[in-house]
């Protein structure tokens, strides 16, 4: 079975997808709801940096963080600023660098349920004397339920699925950076390809159940 | 009704987009029905969302009943939820997520001060008792629009908004909801403004008419005057009319007509069920009326009226006129050709007689 | 008379051959780490012999796989010596045609000028954060670098402070970009035109580890394809090895 250096791995990549996903969830609803609802000129612009890990080969990715993050970058002199020290080669790190690569899989779903929800019901709200806090809270939320859930779930699966950004910033330190994805591709560079068929294989089933899970759920309410 | 600044509607409204200028200047009664009157883009919908405070770009002045809403020259403007009016959209817009009754909930449980309608008083002038545990996917196009206006009117708001609540229905839902409409307006105290498009809604339901083209007001004012006005952009005029309230004054058995008896005369119509003494709006099309110079003989018209030529008028086409009669004090439009005009020699405070071919009763 | 037609067959024979050597292609799958001096040699290579190289470049591990699953490899230059004796081993390359191309050379290197000494002490300071190396399990260079500090007697001492890159490219980024402070990698990654380009470094001396060998082998798709065997007598020519020690091994 899986040795407790796989389960190790194992269990840092749960822990990393959980953070990731909640702070995602949190960092990305306004970052949706803006994207949704503004005509900024601006809008293209952000849209289209949060859309860039979509098409970007994750190294390239992660080499810019690297740079960013590191102790001649703006990031890792404003983090040495505040006392936290350089990013790269913490969980920390690979935290910051999970939430910008996966955070198209988070936007691009909430965005979608804001732009379906659109803003009549905000307007029913309104003039039913909900301010615009108490109408997010009890109208949209609900309503974008099965969007939050859709980026939740994609958003935990592709941070998951995360490979060249962690290998670029991590340094494969066991329990704080040594995901399982990193440690598949050690297993294979190693010609273990049991142990790798094994995370592999998990890895593939894993991945086939959630969007499983996701594809046959049934649609919520409809606005109409 | 004694118009005071303290108890009218005064909007000032100015709203600029690309192709569209909203420029508004209004003084609307602090109660009864106002329709707001118009064709499609007229800005009657744009109208309605400034009073409510849900349109982005409305600059301007309202103050309703003395209380000032929004002044955009002093930088005041309340929100639409601290504004305590009502809204019916034209779509039923029930929050899909919620039961009927946790709609009808939503609003009034927002709503500190005391309730002055009950949530059992909406419930069953709007008859949707039967409804409370329902979700809105499982109601009619009827229904959720009742349960609309029903939740509106949960908050108890001092101004209720209504934009076509009725054009989405088709004319089963509205001759559904018409009644309770109709209940509304008897039984409410307060103000309300009513977006409509078709003569005959606003006819039936209005007491004061803002009649709205490319974003001005055309005429406003009382429903009978307004609409027997005559200098009215040609857009109206092709469906020129007056609207007469009668009272029922006496069933014919014999030939299965009713006499309805009004200040000006009266007119036979076919048979009604409604009681002696009870009120009824008509409407009579400027179309369904033609012009004699004497009481006809020999002719199957039944109703006929003596009048006086108040008013002669350019009508939609060049062949036609518009003459607006004075019946013993009911206004009434006659659309005639301007060929018959000088045939008859109709002028000003001519004496004739007008003959009614049909009336739509309203109700 | 006999002389003409001597000389028409010497010119047909010349024709026929030239053809066929000018025809005449390898595929060759070379390490990642030797992209640069490859890129070279097949240019001399052709030059010389008139065929062609088709160069494939990739991770060691990663090329094995391509190899075990039928990729059209004819020869195959390793960053290390273990895979080529493994394909050899499991039938996958000609027996016997085994040579090692290079020796790799290891260094201690920081970007920073000044903070590497040519003896190494540093290491003994052990005054930095992160001392970045090379997987040891899957490259070369990691376990000559593990092995240098196991000599030394600091792996216990710094274990804490090692952070890994999956191949040497990457070690050599991570002390670039200066979130490492120093590291272990190649000597060939960091001389251009036999100089060495910037911060400063430590040349490991030899005996510390064991020698990097990087082993090419002859592989069974290029089993009697005589460009194949021309590619690997040609890379253990004096001019080939002196190519390669002006890129560091």
């Amino acid at each position: 079975m899986l040795s407790d250096v796989d389960l190790a791995a194992v269990w840092l990549t749960l822990k990393l997808a959980t953070i990731t996903t909640m702070i995602l969830l949190i960092v990305g609803t306004p970052i949706a709801w803006w994207l949704a609802r503004t005509g900024s000129k601006w809008k293209g612009v952000i849209g289209a940096v949060v859309a860039l890990p979509l098409v970007l080969p994750p190294t390239v990715l992660g080499f810019y963080l690297l740079i960013a993050l590191g102790p001649h970058g703006p990031v890792g002199q404003l983090t040495q600023f505040l006392g936290w020290g350089v990013l790269p080669f913490t969980f920390a790190g690979l935290v910051v660098a999970s939430v910008f690569y996966s955070m198209p899989f988070v936007v691009q779903p909430l965005q979608q349920a804001f732009e379906a929800i659109g803003s009549r019901p905000l307007e029913v709200a309104a003039t039913l004397r909900a301010s615009p806090w108490d109408a997010f809270f009890t109208v949209v939320l609900p309503l974008a339920k099965p969007g939050f859930i859709t980026a939740a779930i994609l958003g935990f699966a592709h941070t998951v699925g995360e490979f060249g950004v962690v290998l670029m910033i991590g340094g494969n330190i066991p329990e704080k950076t040594r995901v399982v994805s990193v440690q598949i591709y050690d297993h294979v560079e190693a010609l273990e390809y049991a142990e790798a068929h094994l995370l592999a294989g998990g890895m593939l089933l894993f991945s086939f159940f959630v969007l499983l899970a996701l594809y046959s759920r049934k649609g919520a309410h409809t606005w109409k | 009704m004694e118009i005071t600044p303290d108890s009218t509607i005064q909007a000032r409204f100015q709203v600029i987009w690309p192709g569209f200028t909203l420029d508004v200047d209004l003084e609307l009664p602090g109660r009864g029905v106002t329709a707001l009157f118009g064709h499609s883009g007229s800005g009657k919908t744009t109208l309605l969302r400034c009073l409510a405070g849900l349109e982005q770009h409305g600059q301007g002045v309202l103050r309703f009943k003395g209380d000032i809403w929004q002044d955009n020259g002093r930088g005041i403007f309340r929100p639409t939820h601290q504004r305590p009016l009502g809204y019916v959209f034209q779509e039923a817009s029930l929050f899909p997520h919620l039961s009927v009754r946790k709609n009808l909930d939503y609003g009034r449980k927002r709503v500190n001060s005391g309730h002055k309608v009950s949530l059992d008083h909406a419930v069953e002038l709007l008859g949707i008792g039967h409804l409370l545990n329902r979700t809105p996917d499982r109601l009619s196009g009827g229904e959720r629009q009742r349960v609309a206006i029903a939740r509106a009117l949960a908050t108890s708001p001092e101004l209720l908004l209504m934009d076509e609540p009725l054009a989405a229905l088709d004319l089963k839902r509205k001759t559904e909801i018409l009644p309770y409409l109709e209940r509304l307006h008897d039984e409410l105290k307060i103000p309300v403004c009513y977006v409509s498009h078709l003569p005959d809604e606003v006819a039936r339901l209005a007491d004061y008419v803002v009649l709205l083209a490319e974003g001005r007001v055309v005429a406003a004012g009382g429903l009978r005057e307004t609409l027997a006005r005559l200098d009215l952009p040609t857009a109206f005029t092709e469906d020129a009319g007056v609207v007469i309230e009668a009272v029922v004054a006496e069933h014919d058995e014999r030939y299965h007509l009713t006499r309805l008896d009004f200040p000006g005369g009266s007119i036979f119509v076919a048979q009604r069920r409604e009681t002696i003494g009870y009120k009824l709006r008509f409407r009579v099309h400027a179309r369904d009326v033609s012009l004699a110079l004497t009481r006809a003989e020999g002719t199957s018209i039944v109703n006929l009226l003596p009048a006086t030529v108040t008013e002669i008028a350019d009508a939609d086409t060049p062949a036609h006129v518009l003459v607006r009669l004075n019946a013993d004090g009911t206004p009434l439009i006659a659309r005639i050709t301007r060929r018959s005009l000088d045939h008859l020699n109709v002028v000003l405070g001519k004496s004739l007689w007008a003959q009614i071919k049909a009336v739509a009763l309203l109700t | 008379m006999k002389a003409r037609i001597t000389r028409l067959l010497m010119g047909l024979a010349l024709t026929v051959s030239s053809l066929v050597t000018q025809a005449a292609q390898v595929q060759v799958a070379v390490a990642a780490n030797f992209t640069a001096p490859m890129q070279k040699i097949a240019v001399e290579f052709e030059k010389d012999t008139g065929h062609q190289a088709l160069l494939s470049f990739g991770a060691t591990g990663k090329l094995y796989a391509q190899i075990k699953n039928g990729a059209p490899f004819q020869v195959f230059l390793a960053a290390d010596d273990k895979t080529p004796a493994k394909l050899e081993a499991e039938g996958d390359a000609v027996p016997g045609s085994r040579f090692t191309y290079a020796i790799g050379t290891l260094v201690l290197w920081s970007a920073k000028p000044d903070f590497v000494d040519d003896q190494g002490e540093v290491l003994k300071k052990g005054d930095f954060k992160y001392l970045a190396i090379t997987n040891p399990k899957t490259a070369p260079y990691g376990a000559a670098a593990i092995a240098t500090l196991t000599k030394l007697g600091l792996f216990d001492a710094l274990q804490s402070k090692l952070v890994t890159g999956e191949n040497v490219s990457q070690t050599y980024q991570f002390i670039f970009t200066g979130n490492a402070e120093l590291g272990f990698i190649a000597l060939s990654q960091i001389i251009v035109n036999g100089q060495l380009t910037s911060g400063s470094t430590w040349i490991v001396p030899a005996d510390l580890h064991e020698p990097i060998r990087q082993d090419a082998v002859i592989l069974a798709k290029g089993q009697d394809q005589p460009a194949a065997q021309a590619l690997a007598d040609y890379l253990k020519s004096e001019k080939v090895k002196t190519i390669i020690k002006s890129y560091g091994y």
